[in-house]
Parts: structure tokens; C-alpha cells; sequence
């Protein structure tokens, strides 16, 4: 069985053919929209996906060396994510669907980023951290659907250190040769500030973090700090990782899961699995890191994900397609876990 | 010298059971992190021992049943708490679903008192109630992140962690369940302060990302 998968939820286009079998993945295509300056505007990402849609298409289908013929469905990410940009994509999935006869498979862009983490690092059941620009949560699968045992009650983990780094000056862009410019930042730094710690039972806000850094930076260049950016970075790491762990640990210890698999952009933190690793030492909990090329978007991860939901029967009518932009994961049923 | 055993490595603390003066009692102890700042680590576990103290001493003279303290060193980390003995509240609701019924009225009733005693849990799950075997009185454990609050939201807070602990473990029982909470919790705060709350909580599941409006009509 072969499936095709579209990814156009923000600021990637990314167009992946998986089968059945090894070796799973025939083909991963991607462009990436990069703002000049700022963050994504919905808007200019969404002229971009569509700019390179029919190229992105194309490369996918020449790597695999598939004929459209030889595809079984296609997949698409139909949430969560930004109105426009995933607009492009279902676009896209619809069309090829309706032209080329084949089923269209709706998929979960969360669901997709845990799915592609569990098969790339061969995890059975584990305690899912998935960390991303727009994104922090703290998920485990338990009696059909990944439910959530904890999240954040208002900005993301990705967002806190890009928006912090924004308005000190230290991006865009936001990741340099891998590791986050608040990151790099940090090493320097060393003397903890005081920046409020905020943990809410399993939930966490960074809120307050954010607003409390840029406090102390304006502090800091109006020269009356005795303290430097280093320091402000490397307490808004130590505090905002700190933070997911706790509440990852008490995930683990209420599920009493053996595995923590990280998913989702900032997973690729090197500072962060360094710590996950430190705390797993103190449970019998095994760290699992989905590989940095398919911890950020990819349509890899979506059509890997259609392709268990094909083979479980699910699929939807193209004219019913519609984005949704609030799709959130504990709302998908997973019968492939059963 | 009494035997002291490990009874649990909570995700804070661990958990050791002996005797004091001949009385079962929990021996508390907030372990250090390694993952974290050692002055981050510091302030956290000093805090949370003090503040966890403070709170169950004064639930226990508000009569909620909750294990008393019975020794604090902030230092340390350590606390001595009165043992237990009973079932965790997550077990006994896949084992009896009639007595949780009764539970989750009388365990609401106790959250309403605690909130006009201004203090929120912090940590509100099933895994923190131990139904006590000897009469079924469900005691509230763990207030590692409980505090001082007459703040609405952070009582929304409390709602939620419930409810959600709940919608995670036992997706098949909420309704029932929570229905049972409500009904104890409206009989000690009010139907109206109780509606106000609720609207508090839709609007804290609001927040939680991607949330869509539909999954709110539940409450």
C-alpha cells in the first residue's frame, strides 16, 4: 500500500509518499516559508504554499519513482494550524483525489507528529512531550485516543523562546546550525534570575515568563542591571525546560509509562533532552527523540499516519473536507492502537 | 529504630512509610533534581515543604480530612504526615462505582470547603484522594502545589485538573462522576458562585490550544 501525504498547516509544504513496509518512507519533499523579519504572517505564508505546491508535488512523485496510478490514498493535514495555509493543502488533497479517483484521508496534524515519532524510534507506548511553535503538550494514548494529561494554559514552549528572542534582538532566525538562538544564548550565562515558575498541577504558563524576561531586559540596557542577556537566557531555559519536565515526570508517574518519546520543533533542543535524560534516571524511563529532520513539519509524518488510518477503514468525502483550524488531538479517534 | 521502607517515587517526592511513636506515619521527602538549576531546585523544594505544611495545618482545623503533619524541616525537604490506609481514588473507581459515586459528592463538599478557606490544590487528580479503608472517607493528599488563592481562576484550575484526570483515566465514568462532585460542591458554595465557576472553567479549556467550542457544551 502506498500513501501520499500533504502537510501545508503554517509554513511548510511538504508533499511525503510512504508504504507499508520497509523501507517506509519513498519520498519527502518539502519547501519552507522563512520570514524576512517577524513571525509567520498566515497570510504571506499561505501565497507562499501555493506558489510551491505543483513543484513540491512533482519532486515527491519523481523521488518515489511512483506513477499517481500506483497510489492507494492521499492524506492531508486538515488541522490544527492556520486558516490560510491549510487551505492550500486540502486544496491540493482534493484535487488529487476527485482527478485521480483515489481516497482522501483526513489527518491530525498533532496525531501526525506522535505517529511519525513512534515509528522513527520504535516506541510501543510512550509518555509523549510534544513541544512546537504553536504547541506544548503532554500526551499519552489511553483506551482509543491519545488524551492529554497536561498543556499549556496559554503560549506555547516555541513560542515563549521566539518571541523572547524576537524582542532582544537575537532572531530571526530563530535556529542557527541546530541549536535555538536562546539556547546558544544561554551557555554563557549562568546566575538564575527571578522569573516566576509556573506550574499548574500537569498544565504550565509561560505568560508570565515572557512577560517577566522583558522586564528584566529593559532593566538591562537602561545599564541598571547587574546581570547580563546570558543570564536572562539561561534563566528563561532553566526555568520554561524545568517547567515540561516537571510536568512530563508527573505524567509518567501517574501513567507509570516506560517511555517518554519528545516530538514537535523544539524537541530538538539539545539543552532539553539533556534534561529529560537527568530525569529519567530517576523512574525506569527510557528517552526517546524523534530524529530533528521529522521533528519539525513534513508531509512524511502526514502521509505515514493516513496510511494507518486508510488501513483502519477511514477516509472522507473531498467535499467535506473542510480545514479545522482548532482540530485538537484528544478528539481523534486511533483504532490502530487498539 | 522503627523500619523504614519506600511505599512510592511520586514525581516530587518519595515516599517512605514507618513509625513514630508507634503511630504509621509518611516520611516526605522532596528529592533534589538533577535536571534543574541547583538555586532553582533549591528555592522549589524549600518552598513547596513550607507552604505544604502550612496548608494541611490549616484544613486539619477546618476538620477536612486530611493526614496531619507532623514534623517539617524546609532545610531538607522533609515533612512527617500521618499514614493512610486505604485505596488510591483513581483504583477504586474502576472497582466501585457506586461507592465513588458517594465519594465524589463527599469529595466535592471538601474541595468547596477547602476554596472558601482560600486555598486551591494545585493538583487536583484521582491519584490524589485515598479513600480510607477503615470508614471510606476520602482524604486529600499531595498539596505540593497547592496555595493560598481566592482568585476564581485558580479555582477553575482545580475544576479542570479534576475533571480532566477524570476525561484521561476514566473516559466512561466523567459524566456520572463529575455530576456527583458538582452536586457536593454547589452544596457548600452555592448554585450561583458554582455556575460563575464553571463559565471559569469553559473559559480556562478555552485557552488550552486548539481547543474547539463544541467540546465545551460538555460541562
Amino acid at each position: 500500500m502506498i500513501v501520499l501525504g500533504i502537510e501545508s498547516t503554517a509554513h511548510t509544504f511538504g508533499v511525503g509518499i510512504v508504504q507499508d513496509k520497509e523501507p517506509y518512507i519513498l519520498a519527502d519533499a518539502r519547501a519552507d516559508y522563512v520570514p524576512e523579519k517577524g513571525g509567520i504572517h498566515p497570510r504571506e505564508s499561505s501565497r507562499f504554499l501555493a506558489s510551491m505546491a505543483g513543484k513540491v508535488l512533482s519532486e515527491a512523485l519523481s523521488e518515489a519513482n511512483v506513477k499517481p496510478s500506483e497510489i492507494d490514498a492521499i492524506a492531508v493535514a486538515l488541522g490544527p494550524g492556520l486558516g490560510p495555509c491549510l487551505r492550500v493543502g486540502a486544496t491540493v488533497a482534493r484535487t488529487l483525489s476527485i482527478y485521480l479517483s483515489k481516497p482522501l484521508v483526513p489527518v491530525n496534524h498533532s496525531v501526525a507528529h506522535i505517529e511519525i515519532g513512534l515509528l522513527l524510534t520504535n516506541s510501543r507506548d510512550p509518555v509523549v512531550v510534544y513541544l512546537a511553535g504553536g504547541n506544548t503538550m503532554i500526551v499519552a494514548y489511553n483506551e482509543g485516543r491519545y488524551r492529554v494529561f497536561g498543556e499549556t494554559l496559554d503560549i506555547a514552549l516555541g513560542n515563549l523562546i521566539d518571541v523572547f528572542a524576537r524582542e532582544v534582538g537575537l532572531g530571526p532566525p530563530y535556529v542557527v546550525k541546530g541549536v535555538h538562538v536562546v539556547d546558544k544564548c544561554a551557555e554563557e550565562g549562568g546566575k538564575l534570575l527571578d522569573i516566576p515558575y509556573t506550574v499548574k498541577g500537569q498544565d504550565v504558563s509561560f505568560s508570565g515568563i515572557l512577560t517577566a524576561a522583558l522586564r528584566l531586559y529593559k532593566k538591562l540596557i537602561a545599564g541598571k542591571a547587574d546581570y547580563t542577556l546570558n543570564d536572562i537566557c539561561y534563566t528563561v531555559r532553566e526555568i520554561a525546560y524545568s517547567m515540561v519536565v516537571e510536568v512530563a515526570e508527573r505524567a509518567i508517574a501517574h501513567t507509570g509509562k516506560k517511555e517518554v518519546l519528545l516530538v514537535g520543533g523544539v524537541a530538538a533542543s539539545k539543552a532539553l533532552q539533556e534534561k529529560f535524560k537527568a530525569m529519567a534516571k530517576y523512574y525506569d524511563v527510557e528517552v526517546k527523540v524523534v530524529p530533528p529532520k521529522y521533528a519539525v513539519d513534513n508531509g512524511v509524518m502526514i502521509a505515514w499516519t493516513g496510511l494507518l488510518a486508510f488501513k483502519h477503514g477511514v477516509t472522507i468525502d473531498p467535499v467535506k473536507a473542510v480545514v479545522r483550524q482548532r482540530w485538537r488531538l484528544d478528539e481523534v479517534d486511533i483504532p490502530w492502537r487498539k | 529504630m522503627a523500619k523504614i521502607e519506600l511505599i512510592r517515587k511520586g514525581a516530587e517526592a518519595y515516599l517512605y512509610k514507618t513509625y513514630m511513636l508507634g503511630i504509621p506515619v509518611i516520611i516526605k521527602h522532596r528529592i533534589s533534581k538533577e535536571y534543574r538549576d541547583k538555586v532553582l531546585d533549591y528555592r522549589i523544594r524549600y518552598h513547596r515543604t513550607i507552604l505544604e505544611a502550612k496548608i494541611i495545618g490549616t484544613l486539619r482545623l477546618r476538620g477536612l480530612p486530611v493526614p496531619a503533619v507532623l514534623l517539617v524541616d524546609p532545610a531538607k525537604a522533609i515533612l512527617v504526615l500521618e499514614y493512610i490506609e486505604g485505596t488510591m481514588l483513581k483504583e477504586l473507581i474502576s472497582r466501585d462505582i457506586e461507592l465513588s459515586k458517594r465519594i465524589f459528592m463527599e469529595l466535592g463538599k471538601y474541595i468547596g470547603i477547602m476554596h472558601s478557606e482560600s486555598i486551591v490544590h494545585g493538583d487536583l487528580t484521582t491519584s490524589n484522594v485515598i479513600v480510607r479503608q477503615s470508614d471510606n472517607k476520602p482524604f486529600i493528599i499531595d498539596f505540593g502545589l497547592a496555595h493560598y488563592s481566592n482568585d476564581i481562576e485558580d479555582q477553575g484550575v482545580d475544576i479542570h485538573l479534576m475533571l480532566r484526570s477524570l476525561e484521561s483515566t476514566h473516559p466512561k465514568h466523567v459524566d456520572v462522576l463529575f455530576k456527583e462532585f458538582l452536586k457536593g460542591y454547589t452544596s457548600v458554595r452555592g448554585e450561583e458562585y458554582t455556575r460563575k465557576l464553571l463559565d471559569k472553567v469553559k473559559e480556562i479549556r478555552m485557552r488550552g490550544r486548539y481547543v474547539e467550542e463544541r467540546r465545551l457544551k460538555k460541562i
